[in-house]
């Protein structure tokens, strides 16, 4: 039985570290020394050998049921391995682990399928490795079916179905499980956007029984989901808190730089700078803050008719917002001028870039455009901090409140 | 609550992981079952003559030693039995203990993949290999009864030990596979000796001749602990006096222990391989 005391300490981690080899040789060879070794049990601190490393170093935590932890970083920076850890599949190098209750993972959908056999059959494989008995999946044969949508199609070989269609089988069957520890590795990021919102509801039931261990590259569904945050880097814990603001903007900062990216000559930037509204260089602005961006243009091109687009992106490289010349109808017609514009800081803490369009302009109401004469991405960047980061939405707009009554 | 603790040294005692295993031996039975019944299917259901290929390799062994032994190729040594009986029920028994030899190391590298993300209980993979050891030796041997009364060799109440017979064969190959396994996991080179080793093995064991009175072979043949193995299951099979019944029992008596610490060493080695050998 499920104790649902909120309080219950489900995940210990102390002083956790482990090391892994860049050799692959040596690394076989040092496998067969650790399961000699394995045999008698030696309690010597365990030390980097030749070509070793620290994949994790004094990872500490603790986590209760009803708390997410987002676990956030670069690739490479020790989150699955942390994960496969917590899961029991590799052993730590040194420190504790210390797991209450059933441990459930949804690192991989759909293991121990086998393309050949059909749904109905594959239900049983899988639920059998995530621990099922006939039993269980008996009794829940006909919720995993409606639950992965695939009535139709349950006794068609599995090799029939499409990539979407094989996951969504995946996660119905693992939907099943009652854990109490939950570890998730990105698996969310799959399926059509239907179905997605059916595994997030999924999980969002789970987020309060359980105690939910979560790795993710988006931020938003970090943000949405945790309750706790840590950052890894190369290994070692960079933050782990309940700042899950101060956590993402971290992770956000932690990214290099990219260069500049320009496509099409048509029209140039000579020159721009991004300042407030006194004309001040900045690159960090308040919330609510002026915003301006100069920039010194050449045409080098015949076009006269064409309008100037800025697109601020997010760390995630999406769109978040546009601002476009349209609106004013100005004529850029001279060989070489400047323009600014200026806007008000809207978006949640976080790193933000700046890519600049210029699109020919035909006149028409439908949809259509023109051709993209030239295209800067990465003109330039700009932290935005200050703001309360309340949900996951990049944009949060001024907006004025009256009690009615 | 079951409280799960991960650290770098197993202090716990082998008798607690040894209790650990037999535990998730029991627990796991019809994960165990799964896996064997999807790949038994999965292996005969793309081929148009499914499931009668089970009985086409054996058939045509079986028929082969008909022929050396009808076109007088083999030259017969005294078996006590017709020649082709006695070189199918050799072949048999020795697949059997080469099945039982490697199984846990193809079932674990077929399981590659998911041991590094999933935890299930890994001895279901073991014993799943047996369940299709099991199934693929039944029409082996039902073979072998047909020829037996096709050759009028009778019934007796030898047979009746054949069932442990096969277990004990099953003990002594799995427990030299469950020792190997991890080996093999880490490196390639393994599984190449385990093989050319087997098939030399196989001429110093009276599989499809018998022993020599005199020389070198015989020399051999007494001291290779799987002749005992041989000549006491065939015997189980074919009926006769039991013959090397003392070291037969030696040999178990030395193995059983061993499948013991053999399951305790895949328990714990399993992390360690999985660490290494990337999927």
């Amino acid at each position: 039985m499920h104790n649902m005391d909120n309080n219950d300490l489900l995940v210990k981690v102390e002083g956790l570290s482990k090391k892994f080899c860049k050799d692959l040789k040596t690394s076989l060879w040092y496998g067969i020394i650790d399961l000699i070794g394995g045999l008698k049990s030696n309690n010597k601190v365990r030390l980097l050998r030749t070509k070793e490393f620290w994949a994790l170093k004094d990872i500490n935590f603790e986590l209760r049921r009803g708390e997410c932890l987002g676990l956030i970083g670069h690739n490479g920076a020790g989150k699955s391995t942390l994960l496969k850890i917590l899961n029991g599949l590799i052993n730590p190098d040194a420190g504790t682990i210390t797991i209450k209750g059933r441990v459930g993972a949804l690192i991989e959908l759909g293991a121990g399928f086998n393309p050949i056999l059909s749904g109905r059959e594959n239900i049983y494989n899988n639920g059998a490795i995530l621990g099922f008995t006939r039993k269980e999946i008996d009794s829940k044969l006909n919720e995993i079916i409606a639950f992965a949508e695939l009535e139709e199609f349950i006794d068609m070989p599995v090799q029939n179905y499409s990539s979407g269609m094989k996951v969504r089988l995946g996660f119905a069957v693992a939907a099943q499980m009652e854990p109490d520890v939950l570890i998730i590795d990105e698996v969310l990021a799959v399926g059509d956007i239907g179905f997605r919102v059916k595994c997030f509801n999924r999980i969002s039931e789970l987020l309060n029984k359980c105690a939910v261990i979560f790795v993710s590259h988006s931020m938003p569904q970090v943000a949405r989901i945790s309750t706790h945050v840590m950052h890894i880097k190369k290994g070692v814990v960079n933050y782990f808190g309940i700042d899950i603001a101060y956590g993402l903007s971290i992770y956000n900062q932690d990214f290099t730089i990219e260069d500049t990216t320009i496509i099409g000559e048509d029209i140039k930037i000579n020159s721009f700078l991004l300042s407030d509204n006194e004309g001040r260089e900045k690159t960090t602005f308040s919330a609510s803050e002026r915003m301006c961006l100069k920039l010194n243009l050449v045409n080098n091109s015949d076009y006269k008719n064409y309008f100037i687009s800025v697109v601020i992106m997010d760390a995630n490289l999406n769109g978040v917002a546009s601002i476009n010349s349209l609106s004013q109808n100005l004529k850029f017609d001279k060989t070489s001028y400047s323009t600014e514009v200026k806007f008000e800081n809207v978006f949640t803490p976080g790193r933000y870039a700046i890519n600049i369009y210029f699109v020919e302009n035909i006149n028409s109401h439908e949809y259509k455009f023109g051709k993209t004469l030239s295209n800067y991405r990465n003109l330039c960047h700009f932290e935005s901090t200050g703001g309360v980061l309340v949900g996951t939405v990049p944009v949060q707009l001024n907006s004025e409140w009256i009690k009615t009554i | 609550m079951e409280t799960r603790i991960y650290k770098k040294e197993n202090n716990v005692s082998v008798f607690k992981i040894l209790k650990q295993s037999l535990r998730d031996i029991y627990a796991s039975r019809f994960l165990a079952r799964q896996l064997a019944e999807r790949d038994i299917k999965a292996q005969y259901r793309q081929s148009y003559l499914g499931i009668i290929w089970a009985f086409i390799a054996p058939i045509t062994t079986a028929i082969v030693w008909i022929f050396l032994s009808n076109t007088g190729t083999v030259t017969l040594s005294d078996t006590g039995v017709p020649y082709p009986v006695y070189a199918f029920s050799g072949t048999l028994i020795w697949s059997i203990f080469k099945e039982a030899l490697t199984t846990p190391t193809n079932s674990t590298n077929s399981a590659k993949s998911i041991l590094s993300k999933i935890n299930f209980p890994k001895e279901a993979l073991v014993v799943s290999g047996i369940y299709k050891m099991l199934f693929d030796s039944a029409f082996k041997i039902g073979l072998l009864i047909i020829l037996m009364i096709i050759y009028k060799v009778g019934f007796h109440i030898n047979m009746m030990f054949f069932p442990l017979g096969l277990l004990a064969i099953i003990v002594l190959g799995n427990t030299i596979g469950l020792i190997l396994t991890p080996f093999s996991m880490l490196y390639t080179d393994v599984g190449r000796i385990v093989n050319l080793g087997l098939s030399l093995f196989m001429y110093i064991t009276p599989v499809v001749y018998t022993i020599p009175e005199t020389g070198l072979m015989k020399t051999l043949m007494n001291i290779n602990p799987l002749t005992p193995i041989m000549e006491v299951t065939r015997t189980m099979l074919l009926g006769g006096d039991f013959i090397y019944l003392n070291w037969y029992f030696l040999v178990l008596a030395i193995s059983l222990p061993f499948l013991l610490i053999g399951l305790v060493w895949y328990r714990i080695s399993i992390p360690i391989v999985v660490e290494r050998s990337n999927a």
